[in-house]
């Protein structure tokens, strides 16, 4: 199998205007991302990664020398980021600790901040914040517990949640969306 | 039976969600087995599912629980490997960093909660292994399944990434297959036992989560193994609710019973399926359980 770019879009040709040569030591400081300059480009991560065995674009060695590049664009504009399936198989056979899936945990953080945030992110989040619960659990299941000898559901506290995440980036998304359902 | 366990139940979101059947075989086993249950007095998500977005999102939603249990004074069992390795992932990540804690505490202030790293979190799996022990669990069997070869799927958040799991070995895990035979059962080797169920990339690309499902069915299928054992939701929903789908779309025959752990255990311990849900169950079970009844004869 051979080692594609990421993305069938990211096949065109580099240019050099597009490096960030910073980019990497704006990665490395973040939690999860430290490991990035060790890689060696050994490719044990893209071959025991199970999502590269099926998809034709995804290759995690691949996403780990583009962030080491700095081609921080089309990385983070990448619809292939999302692919991982945050298995870890990658992390724990790294033989230089690199930590791939946190490192590619990272740049989907980054993407979502430049607001590359796939839907399925932001309704969860918005349920969360609604019920506790990352999705809408509906009455009739809650009543149905009664039935099946259950006990009832733990309750969110919306307002709490609303409290400890105050001043977390990501909820610019989230409030965006309550608004526009208001 | 009694081993004065006592337990926060931290059931997550996709467990009321969708996986009753987990929820019921479990709470009648661990009652059966002296594990005793106690509600979450408050409960948000454990922020596993927005960690990709948000890493700081899933600091906060995670610490929240931990310091919510920490009141209690109780440790927490949870049902999903994912819960189970965010809190765990969080409780290290928060006790090592210093200034990160205070940050993320100055956050749970507001809301009168303070994370101090008390609490131990364990998944149900490592519950029944070192609380119940594998011993105590073959005392309490009524029903030996000896007629039964099955295979086991663990999935990857009860074994990856090892240094915040820190529990079985993740190349070649051994809890879940002794669990499985403490009921009499016999559980097969096969190809890849350790990969993704694909649970994670649907929604993203289902072309891929399928296929990685697949891929695992054929190699359960490869073994004749009588039914597919696991013990997280979201490995239980992509099997079971994807088998005929699966079937139809790759031209594929398995008719492999997909079954939570529970309820296999439930069995062996006299229970009857319906006690266990397994009405709940996509994937039809009656000819397994015919062989269940046949054998025990
Ligand atoms: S396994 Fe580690 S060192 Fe090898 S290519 Fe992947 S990230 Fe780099
Ligand atoms: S964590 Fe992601 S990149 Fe690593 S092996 Fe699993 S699917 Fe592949």
């Amino acid at each position: 199998m051979t080692e594609n770019v990421a993305a069938s879009s990211n096949k065109e040709p580099i240019r050099a205007s597009e490096f960030d040569p910073k980019f990497k030591y704006e990665l490395i400081k973040m939690h999860g991302g430290e490991g990035l300059l060790k890689c060696y480009q050994c490719g044990t991560c893209t071959s025991d990664c199970p999502v590269a065995r099926f998809s034709d674009d995804y290759r995690p060695r691949t996403i780990i020398r583009m962030a080491q590049l700095g081609l921080k664009d089309r990385i983070l504009k990448s619809g292939t980021l999302w692919l991982c399936a945050a298995c870890f198989t990658c992390t724990d056979r790294c033989p230089q600790d690199v930590e791939v899936a946190s490192v590619i945990r990272v740049l989907r953080n980054l993407a979502a901040e430049n607001g590359c945030v796939p839907q399925v992110f932001k309704d969860q989040a918005c349920s969360i914040l609604e019920s506790g619960y990352a999705y809408k659990i509906p009455d009739l299941r809650i009543k149905k517990r009664e039935s099946m000898g259950l006990p009832p559901l733990p309750k969110g506290n919306p307002e709490a949640i609303r409290k400890s995440l105050k001043g977390v980036n990501f909820m610019r998304y989230i409030e965006k969306k309550s608004e526009r359902n208001e | 039976m009694s081993n004065n366990s006592k337990y926060l139940i931290f059931l997550g979101c996709a467990v009321p969600y969708r996986v009753s059947a987990y929820e019921i075989s479990a709470r009648k086993v661990l009652a059966k087995l002296g594990v005793e249950l106690v509600e979450m007095p408050e409960f948000n998500c454990c922020g596993l599912p927005l960690d990709p977005v948000s890493h700081e999102m899933m600091l906060v939603l995670a610490s929240r629980n931990l310091a919510v249990a920490e009141k209690t004074g109780l440790n927490i069992l949870t049902l999903c490997p994912g819960c189970a390795g965010t809190l765990k992932k969080v409780t290290k990540i928060l006790k090592d960093d210093k200034a990160l804690r205070e940050k993320i505490n100055a956050q749970l202030k507001e809301s009168g909660l303070e994370f101090k790293g008390t609490v131990v979190t364990k998944h149900i799996m490592q519950v029944l292994m070192e609380d119940v022990g594998v011993d105590n669990i073959k005392k309490s069997v009524v029903k030996p399944l000896t007629m039964l070869k099955v295979a086991e799927h663990v999935g990857c958040h009860l074994l990856r990434p090892k240094e915040y799991i820190g529990f079985d070995n993740p190349e070649d895990p051994q809890t879940l297959k002794k669990l499985i035979e403490a009921t009499g059962a016999t559980c097969l080797d096969y190809i890849d036992e350790t990969e993704c169920c694909g649970a994670p990339s649907v929604g993203v690309s289902d072309k891929v989560a399928l296929q990685l499902a697949r891929d695992k069915l054929n190699h359960v299928k490869m073994v004749d193994a009588q039914a597919l054992i696991t013990i997280c939701a979201f490995c239980h929903i992509m099997f079971d609710t994807n088998e005929l789908r699966i079937e139809k779309m790759f031209n594929e025959a398995y008719g492999i019973p997909i079954l939570h752990y529970p309820q296999l255990l439930g069995l062996a311990l006299g229970m009857k399926p319906d006690e266990l849900a397994f009405n709940e169950l996509r994937v039809d079970t009656s000819k397994l359980l015919k062989q269940i009844n046949e054998g025990a004869n």
